[in-house]
């Protein structure tokens, strides 16, 4: 998540209605790609990527009828970033009971931009098991991979300069949904995101 | 940032806070098919122990080992004919050899802290037990252990027992837990305790009975037979009826109260068999939990660019 | 004996004698001859002048501890060396400690050593004999072969090691009376002390190291002045370093008994809060106590309780410093920071002027000595010993500089304001600006 200079100077691309609808359409791709949902886990990246997950769980869950396995995945360990600052706390990584073995597990994250994070995802679920599959979900695509990653489902694209900064604001987190782009004078480095805590 | 772990006292309520919940998420490393984790891939650490200690070593070795670092073990005694040619120049031949981490016991008080500021050695030091001075890593893992069974320690009552004049591990856990916001109540016979010991963060008393009332956690500490040698108490049997901890003792403790204690034990002198087998003991886990506390250690002494132990961001 | 001075006769212009009002002094042949407006008149052709403006002049110094490791540890300190270190102190005279190798506790030694400070010819190094033989606690060496030796003993020690028999204390005390001998008792109850490491108090307590208690050395002095005052002999007691000796001493002099009593520099500067650092260069025996123990020190200097500034001056090889503290050997070097030292804590602070300084660092320890001919009055007619101090000029210690074999300094980089800057012994310069001068 790439801060940004503060809320009042960005500018609102999604609200909060935005924000559920892109999660509701996420769910039904979801059931729709995988035939249902049978041995479908979300794993929410830390930090708000662990709330959404939780969401798409619950949408997905209301049309099926049963609840769907969730949890979270921290990937700090597994950066490629690690020697580039002082050591930082650990998120929480819970699987659900069963594991991720044979499972088709969906990766969730609120921000794709440089594509660092999923590898670094992919490396943290290869410790954990084998899944039969594994896909990407994420609320915001801004572009500027720097590794080959895409994702499968998508709330919303959004084509930024790498100058500008992409907050996403959670109601467990931050009180309220919301999608913002703020501007700012210095070039953000794509594989820079991801730098909060958990 | 400060690269060493050197006492208990350097460590802040945050800092604390950050290796105990770092322990805590590296503990399901454990419980994983694939034990180990890429982050300290290519960093060498390596144990000096002056002192014999096969459990403390294992579990330092186990916990670099967990996080892909290379572990080096190093086992000097030193010698007083060799003074301490032993300690400058083994530091002289580990720096030589590229040491990220150097885990040090020795029986001299001080001796870590003149390793970390002789300018012999540039990596990070961390004290694993240095005479009766401190043994911060130990702390750490009695501190994640009650958190585990105490879900907090604000407010909480520990009671530790023992011979505090001559245990690291005491002071060690005197300074985490009052930093942690605990009560601590150290227990002796007065030969036992330091002059000064007025002066630290808890409190202190002569009678055992009295001061197990409402106790969260009680520590038993290691006490040694050749005391009675020295006149710090006059006989075992003495020492075990007036600080023993036994079956009637445990009985009179809240029924959630856990018992530790840093090994090994002397059954039958502090602890009888009795307690040191109940389901109230919890030093086995005890052990378990020093390797994630340890990873921890390492992970956040050396995971990143600097330290991400003492101070505030 | 060398006579290598490249001159004979100094006029030393406006210094200000024991602190007073500016004034000449012309040394001649040894002695000095003139004093005041005469001096600048009775000089020879040949005189050097010394331009003293704003310096302070004291009687040459006399220490009366001293360890110069020779024989045995040339390696850190030789008497040469030690003399040399004793001179760019401002000192004249030294006492020289017997717990050398082999331990001076014959007059074959204590000769030797007398003979090897005659040779350095820069200050009078006066042989201190041992009380027991090997310093072994348990019988007496030849003290009287030692007073009648060359070196002609008068102080007896086993310092490093307390006299701790009560009978053989005794026994001292009685025989040195013979030739008006002192006994100098390092007080330090053994068996409360095994081990000890530093201070016992709160500061040991945390940092793990075995305590030295202050009993320990207090109950040794109140034993000992009992017995000096039931057998009518001279104590003197070394590196008093509690409030709890000193008041004891105060009551033994109250008491008419006939006990002096000297205190280091170091321990009138510094605490055991230094010892917080593990450095080993901290680590002494006596140890660094409290600040309390501190202030009651300086007072018990200021008002003559305690009667001289003795540094105790021991060097260590690096080795010996440059480990673990429990490693380490005790001891820290003192000759060349001494007055430096003892300005920031008693001229400073107002609790001594110069004239005190004189009469501690330089009148008393000659007379407990038995020196003749120091620490005399600078009077006309008086030996020309001398030191001259600036007291202005804010300088930083520098361990490398000095002339010392050892560097176990607890001062490195520490402003002092008052360092000797000229010492003559009998007239001869022997010390200037830091530099030893042969």
């Amino acid at each position: 998540m790439v801060r940004s200079d503060s809320e009042d100077e960005a500018r609102e691309v999604l609200d909060a209605d935005d924000v559920q609808r892109a999660l509701t359409r996420i769910a039904h791709e979801v059931l729709e790609r995988n035939k249902g949902a049978q041995s479908v886990i979300l794993l929410g990246i830390p930090t708000r990527g662990v709330p959404l997950a939780r969401r798409l769980a619950e949408r997905i869950g209301e049309v099926e009828g049963r609840p769907i396995p969730h949890g979270s995945l921290d990937i700090t360990m597994f950066r490629d970033d690690l020697r580039m600052r002082p050591a930082r706390g650990l998120g929480r990584t819970e699987l659900p009971d069963g594991g991720i073995d044979g499972a088709v597990v969906v990766l969730v994250d609120d921000v794709l931009f440089s594509g660092r994070s999923i590898r670094a995802a992919l490396d943290a679920l290869s410790e954990l098991g084998r899944p039969h599959a594994v896909q990407l979900a994420v609320l915001v695509d801004r572009g500027h991979r720097q590794f080959p990653i895409r994702a499968d489902y998508v709330g919303k694209n959004l084509p930024t300069s790498t100058r500008e900064s992409v907050q996403v604001l959670l109601a467990e987190h931050d009180g309220r949904d919301a999608v913002l782009i703020g501007g700012s004078d210095e070039t953000h480095d794509p594989s820079a995101e991801g730098g909060e805590t958990a | 940032m400060t690269r060493h772990l050197l006492s208990a006292a350097d460590l802040t309520r945050d800092d604390a806070t950050l290796i105990l919940d770092t322990a805590d998420e590296l503990a399901r490393v454990s419980d994983r098919p694939v034990k180990k984790l890429p982050t300290l891939r290519g960093r060498t650490v390596v144990n000096l122990f002056f002192e014999d200690s096969t459990r403390t070593r294992i579990s330092f070795e186990a916990a670099a080992k967990r996080l892909s670092a290379d572990v080096i073990n190093f086992s000097a005694k030193g010698s007083s004919v060799s003074k301490g040619e032993s300690l400058k120049d083994t530091a002289l031949t580990l720096e030589a050899m590229g040491a990220d981490a150097v885990v040090i016991r020795h029986p001299a008080s001080g001796a870590p802290h003149t390793l970390a500021h002789s300018g012999w050695i540039g990596g990070s030091i961390v004290n694993a037990g240095d005479g009766t001075h401190e043994h911060p890593t130990q702390a750490l893992l009695d501190a994640f252990t009650m958190r585990r069974h105490l879900s907090s320690l604000d407010g909480r009552k520990i009671v530790i027992v023992g011979d505090v004049l001559h245990s690291r591990v005491a002071r060690s856990n005197v300074l985490l837990l009052s930093t942690l916001g605990a009560e601590v109540t150290l227990v002796a016979p007065p030969t036992l305790l330091p002059v000064g010991v007025d002066q630290w963060p808890c409190a202190y008393s002569y009678d055992l009975d009295a001061s197990l009332e409402g106790a969260d956690a009680v520590m038993m500490l290691r006490v040694q037979r050749e005391r009675m040698n020295a006149a710090f108490f006059p006989s075992e049997r003495e020492y075990s009826r007036r600080y023993g901890l036994d079956a009637e003792r445990m009985a009179r403790l809240p029924d959630e109260a856990i018992i530790m204690h840093p090994g090994p034990m002397n059954r039958g002198l502090e602890i009888t068999a009795a307690v040191a087998d109940s389901e109230r003991a919890v030093i086995v886990e005890q052990v378990t939990n020093g390797v994630s506390v340890r990873m921890a250690v390492l992970y956040l002494l050396l995971g990143g660019s600097d330290s991400a132990l003492g101070g505030v961001e | 004996m060398s006579d290598k001075a490249p001159s004979t006769s100094y006029l030393i212009k406006g210094a200000r004698v024991l602190g007073g009002d500016a004034t000449d002094m012309l040394l001649t042949d040894g002695v000095v001859a003139a004093l005041g407006a005469d001096a600048a008149g009775s000089a020879p052709s040949d005189v050097e002048a010394v331009d003293a403006s704003g310096l302070i002049a004291l009687p040459g110094l006399v220490d009366l501890h001293t360890h110069l490791r020779e024989p045995g540890r040339e390696d850190a300190e030789t008497v040469d060396s030690g003399s040399a270190a004793a001179a760019v102190g401002g000192f004249t005279a030294v006492h020289a400690m017997a717990n050398t190798d082999p331990v001076a506790d014959t007059a074959g030694v204590v000769e030797q050593v007398w003979h090897l400070g005659r040779r350095a010819g820069l200050c009078d190094v006066h042989p201190v004999g041992a009380v027991t033989v090997g310093l072994g606690g348990s019988q007496l060496a030849e003290l009287g072969a030692m007073a009648e030796s060359a070196a002609r003993v008068r102080m007896f020690s086993d310092d490093g090691k307390c006299v701790s028999d009560a009978v053989l204390m005794r026994r001292a005390l009685e025989y040195v009376k013979a030739f008006d001998g002192v006994v100098a008792q390092h007080a330090q109850e053994p068996r409360l002390t095994e081990a000890a490491q530093m201070n016992e108090g709160s500061v040991s307590a945390v940092l793990g190291l075995r305590g030295w208690p202050a009993v320990a050395e207090e109950s040794v002095i109140a034993r000992d002045v009992l017995l000096a005052g039931h057998v009518g002999s001279r104590l003197h007691v070394c590196h008093v370093s509690t409030a709890g000796s000193v008041e004891i001493l105060r009551w033994a002099k109250g008491k008419g008994i006939d006990v002096t009593a000297e205190v280091t520099p170091h321990h009138l500067f510094l605490t055991d809060e230094n010892v917080r650092s593990y450095d080993p260069r901290f680590k002494v025996n006596p140890p660094l106590r409290t600040q309390g123990d501190v202030d009651a020190l300086r007072q018990g200097l200021a008002d003559g309780t305690i009667d001289a500034v003795a540094t105790d001056h021991a060097p260590h090889s690096l080795e010996d410093k440059d480990c673990e503290w429990a490693a380490a050997a005790m001891g820290m070097t003192g000759l060349e920071t001494a007055v430096g030292i003892v300005a920031a804590a008693m001229v400073d602070t107002g609790l001594l002027d110069w004239a005190g300084v004189a009469d501690r660092m330089s009148r008393r320890p000659a007379r407990i000595g038995r020196l003749a001919g120091q620490g005399r009055p600078l009077d006309v007619g008086e030996p020309a010993n001398v030191t001259l101090i600036d007291s202005e000029t804010r300088y930083t210690v520098d361990p490398k500089a000095m002339a010392s074999r050892s560097r176990n300094t607890p001062y490195a980089g520490q402003a002092l304001s008052a360092r000797p800057v000229a010492t003559f012994l009998r007239g001869r310069l022997t010390a200037s600006d830091g530099v030893v001068r042969r």
